[in-house]
């Protein structure tokens, strides 16, 4: 074949522009901009290098409540997410009429803007001088006393970030684990109908490590999800999620660059080191944990 | 022994009818609190606004539907203004990642150079590398650039989709190379024979692409926010935000669910459009969740 050099990266060359200047020159800046310190961004200027950000975040209130509610919302929302998808594509997929309308339905979430219905769900758990709401009416009805989901108690904030992150990552759960088990072939299913295997035995024998690789993919890119949560926060709580007490780690780097409290890129940038070595190690040991259940 | 038979069998039959009731009723609770959300958002909008602040108990229906708060929406704030800022921000960005993506796959997968595959394996390994680690540098730039409020500011730094380039690519190789040898003997330009045949053969990958990115666009909100403090550029994620704390004032609720609809039509349309795409692109390469 012949070569074509010059050519051929000249096709490249757009797509290498906009990926070194907008990835690589950032992601090799950001490392430097976390061990410079008091950097100056007006000026230009710094006075010193070591790891006087990474201190200063790790001893930082706001960035250690971030860090609370981060993992409270990963160790929550995770095996929650994927236990109910599991659960949901199971019933897809064991019916036939109406299973189109159900899919079409569960899938919508995904398409819609997080702001914008993230105000609908503020709106139906909100307890305000008139009127109790949507969801403590419901509460009221089952006896139980209203609760100010929005502004109110800790548990009850983490409550409602937690479902509305649940209702927001399904549909995506939902639709690669139907497309998982529509996979799983009749045969197999036969042949253990055939000897005997009762519905649960052959739950666990045959579905599940049929498509235990898309659980571990969905349990994986579940904890990087989660890990990065910060506009479902916002949605429900405002843009100032330090005063609510509701900040996310992807939040805290945003608030330290921007805003009323920005300003600062080299906390900012300490901060989201931080958070991709955390995100780095958890992934590091599911794909540990993996080699020992996932069947390929 | 014949009737015992039967019988066994009417059992199975009711029980498995029971298991299959049971299913219908549990995913029918789901798509209850999937659509619920979706009505309140409709009905909140159609009531005018003194109905809905007489409400001490939320009323699930409304007798009296009016569209005065549509109108409040369009008029207390520009929010035609704020669709109008999204469509040019989507448009611009999704038909500027189609240029680079389309030259980069072709190149990736018909031209042959050296260094290609080292290239691609460096566009893979930056795949990984998470946006909220990048989007630090990326705003001290564009401020420093004196690019905040403007639409190459929001455009330039969201154009750059490894994931698409990589998914062209794997449908790129896959057009035989007959056609290309082909080509070239009609004496074909590379670029007219990308236009021509490639681009045509692998439309809906494209297609997939496309609105795949164009929902990114539409809902994008952390990098927008960053770069614009001024409501002329605001999209309309942050037109949400910035209605919700001090847009109609707090308490218009109903105004602020008309807005709400009107941004999210759009993609609701797109999706009913789409399905079968949009689901297939996802299943593919989504990664929200």
């Amino acid at each position: 074949m012949e070569k074509q050099n010059l050519k051929g990266w000249l096709y490249l060359l757009p797509a290498m522009l906009f990926l070194g200047v907008f990835m690589v020159y950032p992601l090799i800046d950001v490392f430097i901009y976390s061990f410079e310190e008091n950097f100056n961004s007006v000026s230009q200027s710094y006075t010193g290098v070591g790891l006087h950000n990474y201190l200063y975040v790790l001893h930082d209130p706001y960035f250690l409540q971030a860090v609370q509610n981060t993992f409270l919302l990963v160790i929550i929302t995770v095996p929650l997410s994927t236990g109910l998808a599991l659960l949901i594509s199971l019933g897809l997929s064991s019916i036939s009429k109406l299973r189109e309308l159900f899919q079409t339905i569960f899938f919508l979430p995904y398409v819609t803007n997080t702001l914008a219905v993230g105000l609908v769900f503020m709106i139906l758990f909100e307890k305000t001088a008139y009127t109790d709401g949507m969801v403590n009416m419901l509460i009221n009805f089952f006896g139980g006393e209203s609760v100010d989901f929005i502004t109110g108690p800790y548990w009850a904030k983490m409550l409602v970030l937690c479902f509305y992150t649940i209702w927001v990552v399904l549909p995506f759960k939902i639709l690669v684990l139907t497309g998982a088990l529509a996979s799983v072939g009749d045969t197999y299913y036969n042949a253990a109908k055939v000897d005997g295997a009762n519905s649960l035995r052959r739950f666990t024998r045959i579905t599940l490590p049929m498509i235990s690789p898309s659980v571990f993919y969905l349990v994986v890119t579940g904890f990087i999800g989660a890990f990065k949560a910060y506009s479902d926060a916002v949605a429900l709580f405002g843009t100032d999620l330090n005063v609510a007490g509701m900040n996310t780690i992807v939040g805290y780097v945003y608030d330290m660059l921007y805003g009323a409290s920005g300003g600062y890129p080299s906390y900012a940038s300490a901060a989201a080191i931080i958070l991709f070595a955390i995100v780095l190690t958890i992934t590091a040991i599911n794909l540990l944990v993996s080699r020992k259940h996932v069947h390929y | 022994m014949k009737t015992d038979y039967q019988t066994l069998e009417k059992r199975a039959e009711i029980s498995k009818r029971i298991g299959r009731g049971v299913i219908y009723v549990l995913l029918g609770i789901w798509a209850l609190i999937v659509l619920f959300p979706f009505y309140w958002m409709l009905l909140s909008s159609v009531k005018s606004y003194s109905q809905y602040s007489s409400e001490t108990v939320p009323q699930f229906i409304t007798l009296h539907p009016t569209f005065e708060n549509y109108a409040t929406a369009f008029t207390a704030v520009p929010l035609a203004k704020y669709l109008l800022n999204t469509l040019i921000f989507t448009v611009a960005t999704t038909a500027i990642m189609l240029i680079v993506t389309v030259l980069a796959a072709f190149g990736f997968s018909r031209m042959s150079f050296k260094g290609r595959d080292l290239a691609f394996t460096v566009f893979l390994a930056m795949m990984m590398i998470p946006n909220e680690l990048v989007i630090i540098t990326n705003f001290l730039t564009v401020t420093q650039l004196n690019w905040r409020d403007t639409f190459a500011g929001l455009i330039l730094p969201s154009v750059t989709s490894v994931f698409y380039i990589y998914l062209l690519k794997e449908n790129f190789s896959q057009v035989p190379d007959e056609l290309y040898w082909a080509a070239k003997v009609d004496g074909t330009s590379d670029l007219k024979y990308l236009l021509r045949v490639m681009v045509p053969i692998c439309r809906p990958t494209l297609v997939t692409i496309t609105v795949l990115k164009a929902i990114e666009c539409w809902n994008s909100y952390v990098w927008p926010r960053l770069i614009t403090d001024d409501p002329d550029y605001y999209l309309v994620s942050n037109a949400i935000q910035s209605i919700r704390e001090s847009g109609f004032g707090r308490e218009n609720i109903p105004a602020m669910m008309a807005a709400v609809v009107v941004i999210s039509l759009p993609l609701i349309a797109l999706f009913l459009v789409f399905r079968k795409k949009i689901m297939a692109g996802v299943a593919q390469g989504g990664t929200k969740g």
